[in-house]
């Protein structure tokens, strides 16, 4: 039996616990790209509805990393994980925010048909999606090559971000009558990119949970 | 999708905040340094600068050499008959090993605490005025000036000055504890060894000391051996880990504890040593 089989044990049910909410993120911000493709806005209020269980699962892990501190006194590695938990946690969380502001904004669209094919939107979406699927499991697996290679597809999620935006600012003044709808779909683009940006922190987070340094990706 | 390796690394920035002991004065410099009990070997190969008003905590399992360490610092290590040394400390600059070095000479300036508080079975006067009679002091008022300065010091003045002609027995643990150490600052020394301080006392009276330790250091340099490795983590400035008589590691405390270099250290500090 190692010495601190407890503390391992609870350290590991942390992890569990940041695996079972990075799941309702990724959950979510599937179902708003879907709803967005199907401009489906019962599924789209059903995001914002579940956006609760997501934000009471961050305070759970928090309550959970605050007590090991408390009662562990964890160092080194150890101390790196509960704070690594703690701040996936947040940006988990914030992704759960924006699968909500992505459906808020396909509520606001309503049912009127879309400008133009959106395709790209979704595609960038889904891919942005799987930066954080990715992340986590780089996390999971504490696998550094892995979170290094998934946070360089942020600068694809980017480069689409800046051409789809300069796409709809065309649009908005080919098309006046369609300006909300495009405000809207400009929106999407925005939170998408930050949904990429998110997983990109969860590699950094899992970087310094290995090396004990801080990293920066994003340049 | 294809991703070169040096791209990726050209956007990677660490930092490091690594900073030099030879920016400090050194108080000890141990070389080489290796000791036997008989036939068993306790230390092997040390190599260690100690700083100057720092605190220099000493980690690691029992037997691992550190408390042996601290007392060749003192060379009180030599009462014991069958101890041998090879390889040098330098204290100031000069090998305490010397045939020439008197030992009462580095004594007077290098104090040491014990695990145990250990007053003599006098009053509380007597206690820290022993040590400068000892050195030819009689005058009772210099005698009162270094009582208060040393138990002032010593952070337990307001505790005591209404009953310093009491016997020192009639004082809790913790109260002891700080008496040996206004005892050990009234020969104004250079250095201060401390063999586990507060093993021996309860919470609040260990934060008391603990307290008095960072105080201390503004005037005096501290080694410190302590079990409790969040005690190194919140008093000492730099961190030794022995184990098996040698240094594995030797580094800031705040890098220690944060990110230590070696794999043994981490097992210790984390408490999955064994």
């Amino acid at each position: 039996m190692s010495i601190r089989a407890t503390f391992q044990g609870e350290l590991n049910s942390l992890k569990q616990m940041i695996l079972e909410l990075g799941n309702q993120v990724l959950d979510a911000v599937g179902r708003s790209i879907d709803a967005l493709k199907n401009q489906d806005i019962d599924k789209a209020l059903k995001i914002i509805e579940d956006d609760g269980q997501i934000n009471l699962m961050e305070e759970e892990i928090n309550d959970k990393a605050i007590l090991l501190i408390a009662q562990q006194s964890p160092v080194a590695i150890d101390l790196r994980r509960v704070i690594v938990a703690i701040k996936i946690s947040s940006d988990l969380e914030r992704v759960g925010d924006l699968a909500v502001n992505i459906a808020k904004s396909v509520i606001r669209i309503g049912s009127k048909p879309h400008i133009k094919p959106i395709e790209e939107i979704p595609r960038i979406a889904e891919l942005a999606n799987k930066m954080v699927a990715d992340s986590l499991k780089a996390y999971d697996d504490e696998d550094v090559s892995f979170a290094k290679k998934v946070a360089k597809l942020d600068d694809e999620v980017d480069e689409a971000y800046g051409r789809l935006t300069q796409e709809l600012l065309e649009l908005m003044t080919e098309k006046p009558e369609y300006i909300g709808q495009i405000t809207q779909l400009s929106f999407i683009c925005r939170h998408v990119e930050r949904v990429a940006d998110h997983s990109t922190n969860i590699s950094e987070h899992l970087l310094y949970l290995v090396k004990g340094r801080r990293y920066d990706l994003n340049d | 999708m294809a991703v070169s390796t040096e791209s990726i690394q050209k956007n990677i920035k660490g930092k490091t905040t690594e900073t030099s002991i030879d920016e400090k004065k050194i108080v000890y410099d141990t070389k080489n340094l290796n000791l036997w009990y008989g036939e068993d070997q306790a230390l092997r190969d040390i190599n260690l600068k100690i700083a100057e008003n720092e605190v220099t905590a000493i980690i690691g399992p029992s037997g691992c050499g550190k408390s042996t360490y601290l007392k060749t610092l003192n060379r009180m290590v030599e009462l014991i008959p069958v101890v041998r040394t090879s390889g040098e400390i330098l204290y100031r600059g000069k090998n305490i090993f010397d045939k020439s070095y008197k030992v009462e000479a580095l004594r007077t300036n290098v104090g040491m605490v014990f695990q145990k508080p250990n007053p003599f079975p006098k009053s509380i006067y007597d206690n820290i005025a022993y040590g400068p009679r000892v050195h030819g002091i009689r005058d009772k008022k210099i005698l009162d000036e270094i009582v208060e300065k040393s138990l002032r010091g010593a952070a337990i003045w307001n505790e005591v000055k209404d009953r310093l002609k009491e016997n020192a027995y009639g004082m809790s643990g913790g109260q002891q504890q700080r008496l040996c150490i206004a005892r050990c600052l009234a020969i104004e020394p250079d250095v201060i060894l401390m063999d586990e301080p507060t093993s021996a006392l309860d919470p609040i009276s260990t934060l008391k000391v603990e307290e008095l330790i960072q105080q201390l250091k503004k005037d005096y340099s501290i080694i410190i051996v302590t079990h409790n490795m969040q005690q190194a983590a919140r008093i000492s400035d730099k961190t030794a880990f022995f184990l098996s008589g040698e240094v594995i590691e030797f580094s800031e405390t705040s890098k220690m504890f944060s990110n230590p270099e070696k794999k043994e250290t981490e097992d210790y500090i984390t408490g999955r040593f064994g």
